[in-house]
């Protein structure tokens, strides 16, 4: 299960990377979103994937399952849906005001000319 | 009162609440903004008193006993950052309430602040990998709301750029932490470091060091990874620029300093060493841009890269005098550079431009400006007694102790050079001709400056009050020489 | 513009935003022991509203629940992190949470727990966020 779960985050950040290096602003965002998905199905992955065992830790209880990659895993999903959610809102405005969403057009900086 | 490292965190986010309920009612944000931030400070002063006289100090958040729960962990080194950050942050929100429209006020501006505080204060103090991640993301969303405020077209364009780098780069983290937990097992920093030990000198270890050494020095911005500062931070208003230049890279040094001391102390010789020539590159790379450029923000700008280089040398060379210099030269360099930012903000309200070939002869009209930013400027080149001397002086040393020679020679020549970009703002701004001035805000000038004069004036007594201040930097750095007692005093074994 | 026939969403989600709403306090609840709590259980009533929003339209919405959802937000955080600091008047370490069995009428043996005000606090601070977030995009257009 752990090398398949690894060949998917593989997956994940090679189209991570492959988005965010597109023009398009939208494809970014949809690559930082699947780059952060790969990160947290990693950090999953990395703590050992066990299924059967109640997550709780007694004295003699040997085999049980590690709760905190969970609890780590949802941390750090609600923050990179709100970080998402508010770079989504950024891209909207920055169209509105700039009138495009291609980042080849965005790479100007007047006060430096 | 046993809560009391946590005191500096959980003031501000209780003012940041509390604000949420009326942002556009200024007057209330303002004053309640500045009573937070001095009850911040007068919390920290007392912490720091209480380290001094009992020792580092822990609390383990809802009674979970270290190593399961995440504990607050204060010593010397923490309290001094949150002292800084506490103080700087006041001085930036007097200025900014002189500075700021009325406009960008109301737009959540304390609020943002107030979280940023949170999140500055809260890293320095975590002693939890994760939870510094946490902190982390509190500050960074609350730096991506300081930074869009206003919403000026090159503004969004930048602003995009910087969050994406640093969604990047949180990701990146997340993977870090992913990579540690699996090799050792624990989150607490103590426990980690310990562990880390046990496991002797594996090659993951190093692999994972570099890992992190690659996720701070995005926020830190370490050549190469500073491709985004210049741009990111010429976009938002003076103020949240010295905020920003002042603590959010320094956060990330800091986060260098406390890994590459208590956890990555096995294979130093290829660890430290690619951080030292990363630290040196660093150097170089932001003295050349500090000299090439005539923009007063960029100047300054780059100047923040040559001291989080000059600053990790120290760390890199990992004597006790390098990292005593470190801590110095950190401390110092917060106060200088929010004290510089402010003052070329003045310079900028008055010459309604960034740039020197709009500026002359201020001296003329604004004497005061003019020698206070004279003695900012000497402070930030480190000339005697000044507060930029200690910590050079130490970090030269301990390189030479080191054994190595280009790594000082390089501080060295660089302080000249530093000296040279930022006289070019005092000669072309505050000397030559006088210009005709049509800068909107102007008539604030002198307002403006005691603020930034309070800064350097701390900056001044930092650096004749040295041998007061020593014993307190001894201390912040013995932990940081010798693991054990940090581990000691979170684990209480 | 053609007014677009939503007849059947519309007619659907009066119904249906009430038993999500309901499930989603069900939730609520249930974190105490088993799996939900604040964060799942906001976060389902704030898809109900969104769709109640999707079906209407943001005025409508407005007048059925006049909430303003920032407020919510800071509400939602103040209790939590008052909930959090009210240990600091016992002298306990910050978020240290304290908690009983209790005999109530018709309920039988329950136990009450601080945490439960804590997990209010995010209840309310992700549906705030959330509709801050849908509704600031959907104002604009």
């Amino acid at each position: 299960m752990e090398i398949l779960m690894s060949i998917v985050v593989g997956v994940l950040f090679t189209s991570a990377v492959y988005l965010i290096l597109s023009k398009s602003l939208l494809r970014v965002i949809i690559g930082t979103a699947l780059l952060s998905h790969g990160a947290h199905l990693l950090l999953l992955t990395m703590s050992g994937l066990k299924t059967g065992d109640a997550p709780v830790l007694l004295d003699g209880v040997t085999s049980y399952t590690d709760p905190l990659p969970q609890a780590l895993v949802l941390t750090a999903i609600v923050i990179s849906f709100g970080v998402t959610a508010f770079f989504l809102v950024l891209a909207y405005r920055a169209y509105q005001e700039l009138g495009t969403d291609n980042m080849e057009e965005m790479k100007g900086n007047e006060s430096n000319d | 009162m046993i809560n009391l490292p946590l005191l500096p965190i959980l003031i501000p986010l209780l003012a940041a609440v509390i604000l949420m309920f009326f942002p556009k009612r200024i007057k209330a944000q303002r004053f309640i903004s500045l009573l937070a931030i001095g009850a911040t400070i007068v919390a920290s002063v007392v912490l720091a008193a209480e380290v001094k006289a009992n020792g580092i100090q822990t609390v383990n958040l809802g009674s979970w006993p270290a190593p399961y729960g995440i504990p607050l962990v204060s010593d010397m080194l923490s309290v001094l950052l949150v002292l800084t950050s506490s103080i700087l942050t006041f001085f930036v929100v007097w200025y900014a309430m002189i500075y700021m429209d009325e406009k960008y006020e109301s737009f959540f501006f304390y609020i943002g602040v107030m979280f940023l505080l949170v999140g500055i204060n809260g890293a320095f103090t975590t002693g939890d990998i994760f939870n510094l991640f946490v902190f982390f993301e509190v500050f960074l969303i609350s730096s991506y709301l300081l930074i869009v405020l206003g919403g000026k077209k090159a503004q969004l364009r930048e602003s995009i750029k910087y969050v994406l780098i640093n969604v990047i780069s949180s990701a990146l983290f997340v993977t870090a932490v992913a990579y540690l937990y699996s090799v050792v097992g624990s989150l607490n920093m103590a426990d980690i470091s310990q562990r880390i030990s046990e496991l002797g000198n594996t090659g993951i270890v190093t692999v994972i060091a570099i890992f992190f050494l690659m996720v701070f020095g995005l926020k830190g911005a370490i050549v190469p990874l500073y491709f985004w500062l210049p741009g990111s931070y010429s976009a938002p208003p003076i103020p949240v620029l010295a905020l920003f230049g002042a603590l959010l890279t320094k956060v990330g040094v800091y986060s260098i300093l406390r890994t590459y001391t208590l956890f990555f102390t096995q294979d130093t010789g290829y660890t430290h060493e690619i951080l030292g020539v990363l630290a040196l590159l660093s150097i170089v790379v932001g003295v050349i841009g500090a000299v090439a450029y005539r923009e007063v923000k960029t100047i300054i700008i780059y100047n923040i890269v040559v001291a989080v280089g000059v600053i990790l040398y120290g760390v890199a060379a990992m004597t006790p005098a390098s990292l005593e210099g470190a801590v110095f030269y950190l401390l110092h360099d917060m106060v200088i550079k929010a004290a510089l930012f402010l003052l070329v903000g003045i310079m900028i309200a008055i010459a309604g431009s960034s740039h020197l070939k709009d500026m002359g002869g201020m001296i003329r009209d604004y004497p005061r400006i003019g020698w206070t930013y004279f003695v900012a400027a000497l402070a930030l080149a480190g000339i005697p007694p000044l507060s930029g001397f200690i910590g050079k002086l130490l970090i030269v040393q301990g390189g030479f102790e080191a054994g190595d020679i280009v790594g000082p020679l390089l501080v060295l020549i660089s302080s000249l050079l530093v000296l040279y970009s930022a006289m070019k703002i005092f000669m072309n701004g505050f000397w030559g001709t006088p210009k005709e001035y049509h800068g909107a805000k102007a008539k604030s000038a002198n307002r403006l400056w005691v603020p930034a004069a309070a800064l350097v004036l701390i900056a001044i007594f930092y650096g004749v009050g040295t041998e007061a201040i020593r014993p307190f930097i001894t201390m912040a750095v013995e932990p940081l020489i010798d693991p054990a007692i940090y581990i000691e005093a979170v684990l209480k074994e | 513009m053609k007014k677009p026939n939503d007849v059947i969403l519309q007619t659907v989600t009066t119904v249906i935003s009430f038993i999500i709403i309901l499930f989603s306090i069900n939730l609520f609840f249930a974190g105490h022991y088993t799996p939900g709590g604040g964060f799942i259980g906001g976060l389902m009533t704030a898809a109900a509203l969104v769709l109640l929003l999707l079906a209407y339209d943001v005025k409508t919405l407005n007048t059925i629940l006049p909430f303003d959802y920032r407020m919510m937000t800071a509400a939602g955080l103040l209790i939590a992190v008052l909930t959090g600091a009210g240990a600091l008047l016992f002298n306990q370490p910050f978020l240290t949470h304290a908690y009983d069995y209790f005999n109530l009428p018709l309920l039988g043996e329950t136990s009450l727990h601080t945490a439960v005000l804590f997990d209010i606090g995010v209840y309310l601070v992700v549906i705030g966020v959330t509709m801050t977030i849908i509704q600031t995009i959907g104002e604009s257009e």
